[in-house]
């Protein structure tokens, strides 16, 4: 057991550390969260720099390790997030990479990785959410192309998107996990209507994505037809991974700043709070562990993270609400004031314990794959 | 960074492991709980030499039978597990004697097979007739006590281990006063601390005697802490298993109770809370550093009681029974916590680490 840098992971971090110290102070000012093409041009500017000093494939071809040390590095520096580049670095080119033909790889992941293109994830129905299988949007062929009818939810940066990585039926005979299809939709296509969706934290972060007879050329279809269920598997173990690395290192800094306030504003000598905060210092401690602990069992195992990335995301997502509520405690009656720093957080905290599979969800995952119980529901 | 075993250290877990399962199997804990059931309050004040009068069924270990530890010498842990194979027995008695009022007792036999197995002198330099093996190791060794309810002072000896003669090789059993409690004091050759004034108290774990001192403040050692934290891993670990095994075999309503959303959910939480105990115990014992140990201690604290207890729900009436080994683990999870100044300690420390940290 070793939490050391090797040399190389040394020489990688020093070289990541003295490139973002001589790169951040250059960057342009971060847009207002409501300028979508402010936003657009501001993370894929940013994916442009990481492209141009060799960063670009580090969530793709470096080791699970290095991925763990960018994360880290990168927040830790104040960098800017992924952004509007998520689902294309880490949802949709890596199934890409993974599954699609030579052609479609050259076409799809060089701008991904240039910072040229934005892609959105079209999964998610009204009526297939945990049940995301369920899903009823339909494609039926016409030629070269399918042409899709129905809806999809949940869709972050629809409204600046080139391409939306569909889910789409094309069998709708059969079992609801083999007649679905993985589809690259341009955006640009006639018949889709993006509608922003407000969340309870009164900003609009996701759309709603009408589709009414929507043509996607059968080129763009990656796998085989029927068989987007297994593909899309690839890209949802990426997101159980690493993908919350980066925010367990900014929770550790927000609890360092609850300290902070509580010893400014005096609840620091309630003992309560001091010891909740204590024991939140002693979470976030253990679920960096928990990440470095699973990104060597897949630096070991050359695998995807599985069922051990259910574990993190369902511990994470608790310990993100419990540092919000915690928030709440530490600056009292303030916590109700939506200009203090900590509430909107708080509220956006909520959505942890739903996305990217409830907590219901994880429990049921970790029940069958991990201890063998039998399958219910 | 390989924050992962090391194939020695896996060889070592796996070996350490089959040979508690076979020198303290579930036979053994069995009749340990026998012997030890209906102590008294004064079980303490007998003489060592005193032994259980009845409850001794298990082959080979009855009164009289004398300790019985592995032939051969020399080989330890460190060389690949396996020394308590030869042996093979139950766990044994010390000299039979005159039954007196039944209590738990340092099994002497088992105590110099884990001493020649290395247990006890495992952090010691090689020069010094140890192991030579760290920490990690340790924690490694603890949690498969812990996994299997050794009983005994394993921490307060493994301590001593170079410091009090006899400690390393399991030739002396080694108390010590923690904050106002003393574990297995009436059994110890040598009390580390001030005992002073000790009362027995009825203890809620069947097998782990506890006198009560006046309190006195004193820091913990953090080596102390982290091998508690190992030994509730391996509960937690243990719990785990037998609610998932439970849930799996046990049927209602015409089917596994394992298919069912609301047990299969409180099995998947023990198994969270292990995993990630497990990390911060086998991080803090890469580190050593204090604050890694204290959130090692409360997440380990956490897995282990929430675990036995989730365990016991998933039991069902089945949990509720002396019969059950459920119990026991919850029993000596709560006995753990109370140790090393106990969890406030641990939050204290954790909540001044951050404000130094941002200070």
């Amino acid at each position: 057991m070793d939490l050391s840098d090797t040399p190389e992971e040394a020489a990688f971090r020093a070289r990541l550390r003295e490139w973002l110290a001589a790169v951040l102070p250059g960057l342009p000012p971060k847009p207002s969260p409501d300028d979508w093409p402010g936003r657009r041009a501001y993370d894929l500017g940013w994916q442009r720099r990481l492209h141009d000093a060799g960063y670009a494939d580090v969530h793709w071809d470096a080791s699970p390790t290095t991925r763990l040390i960018f994360l880290e590095e990168t927040e830790k520096a104040g960098a800017p997030y992924v952004g509007a580049n998520f689902v294309g670095l880490l949802h949709a080119g890596p199934t890409i990479a993974a599954e699609g033909t030579a052609e479609q790889r050259e076409r799809w992941l060089p701008p991904i990785l240039r910072g040229e293109e934005v892609w959105c994830q079209g999964f998610s129905e009204p009526g297939a959410g945990s049940d995301l299988a369920a899903l009823r949007t339909r494609a039926r062929r016409d030629g070269d192309a399918y042409v899709v009818t129905g809806s999809k939810i949940w869709t972050s940066h629809a409204e600046v998107a080139d391409w939306c990585e569909l889910l789409v039926r094309t069998d709708p005979e059969a079992p609801k996990h083999r007649g679905i299809t993985w589809l690259a939709m341009p955006m640009d296509a006639p018949g889709i209507t993006v509608r922003p969706l407000r969340t309870l934290a009164g900003s609009a972060e996701f759309a709603e994505v009408f589709l009414d007879e929507v043509r996607v050329p059968v080129a763009n279809r990656v796998g085989d037809e029927d068989d987007g269920w297994r593909v899309t598997m690839v890209t949802l173990s990426f997101e159980r991974g690493t993908a919350f690395a980066g925010e367990v290192v900014a929770c550790r800094r927000v609890l360092g700043e609850l300290a902070v306030e509580a010893r400014k504003n005096g609840r620091w000598d309630d003992p309560a709070l001091r010891r909740r905060l204590g024991r939140l210092h002693a979470e976030f401690r253990a679920l960096w562990r928990l990440t470095q602990w699973n990104v060597s069992a897949a630096e070991a195992t050359g695998g995807v993270p599985g069922a051990s990335g259910s574990v993190f995301k369902l511990r994470y997502s608790h310990a993100r609400q419990e540092l919000y509520d915690t928030a709440a405690a530490v600056l009292g009656p303030d916590c109700l004031d939506l200009d203090r720093p900590w509430t909107l957080d708080r509220l956006s905290a909520l959505s942890y314990t739903i996305a990217a599979g409830t907590s219901q969800i994880q429990h049921d995952i970790i029940a069958e794959r991990i201890l063998g119980l039998p399958r219910g529901r | 960074m390989r924050f992962r075993l090391t194939d020695d250290q896996r060889a070592l877990r796996e070996g350490v492991r089959e040979v508690f399962a076979r020198r303290f199997d579930g036979e053994a804990l069995r009749a340990a709980v026998d012997r030890a059931d209906g102590a008294g309050a004064g079980s303490g004040s007998e003489g060592r030499g005193a032994v259980p009068g009845a409850g001794d069924g298990a082959d080979g270990s009855g009164p009289g039978g004398g300790a019985q530890h592995a032939a051969g010498g020399g080989s330890v842990l460190g060389d690949g597990a396996g020394r308590f194979g030869s042996g093979g027995g139950r766990p044994a008695e010390g000299p039979g004697g005159a039954g007196g009022v039944r209590a738990a007792r340092v099994d002497r036999g088992l105590w110099r097979d884990l001493g020649e197995l290395g247990f006890f002198a495992l952090r010691l330099p090689e020069s010094e007739g140890g192991v030579g093996l760290g920490l990690p190791e340790a924690v490694l060794v603890f949690a498969e006590a812990g996994r299997m309810l050794l009983p005994g002072p394993l921490v307060a000896t493994h301590l001593a281990a170079g410091a009090v003669p006899g400690a390393a090789t399991g030739e002396t059993v080694v108390a010590a006063v923690d904050g106002g409690l003393v574990e297995w004091l009436a059994e110890a050759d040598v009390v580390r601390g001030d005992a002073t004034g000790a009362v027995a108290l009825r203890s809620i774990d069947p097998l782990t005697p506890l006198h009560r001192v006046p309190a006195r403040r004193a820091a913990a050692d953090p080596v102390a802490i982290l091998l508690t934290a190992a030994e509730q891993l391996g509960t937690a670990t243990r719990v785990c298993e037998l609610a998932a095994q439970h849930a799996r075999a046990r049927e209602q309503f015409g089917r596994p109770v394992g298919a069912f959303q609301a047990v299969a959910h409180l099995c998947a939480g023990i198994l969270v809370r292990v995993e990630t105990a497990r990390a911060a115990v086998h991080a803090a014992a890469v580190t050593g550093d204090p604050a890694d140990i204290a959130a090692a201690r409360l997440l380990a604290d956490e897995a282990a009681v929430r675990g036995a207890r989730d365990c016991l729900q998933v039991h069902g009436g089945m949990g509720f029974t002396w019969e059950s080994e459920v119990h026991l683990h919850l029993k000596r999870a709560w006995v753990r916590t109370q140790r090393a100044g106990g969890v406030t300690e641990s939050e204290e420390l954790l909540a001044a680490a951050l404000a130094s940290e941002t200070a």
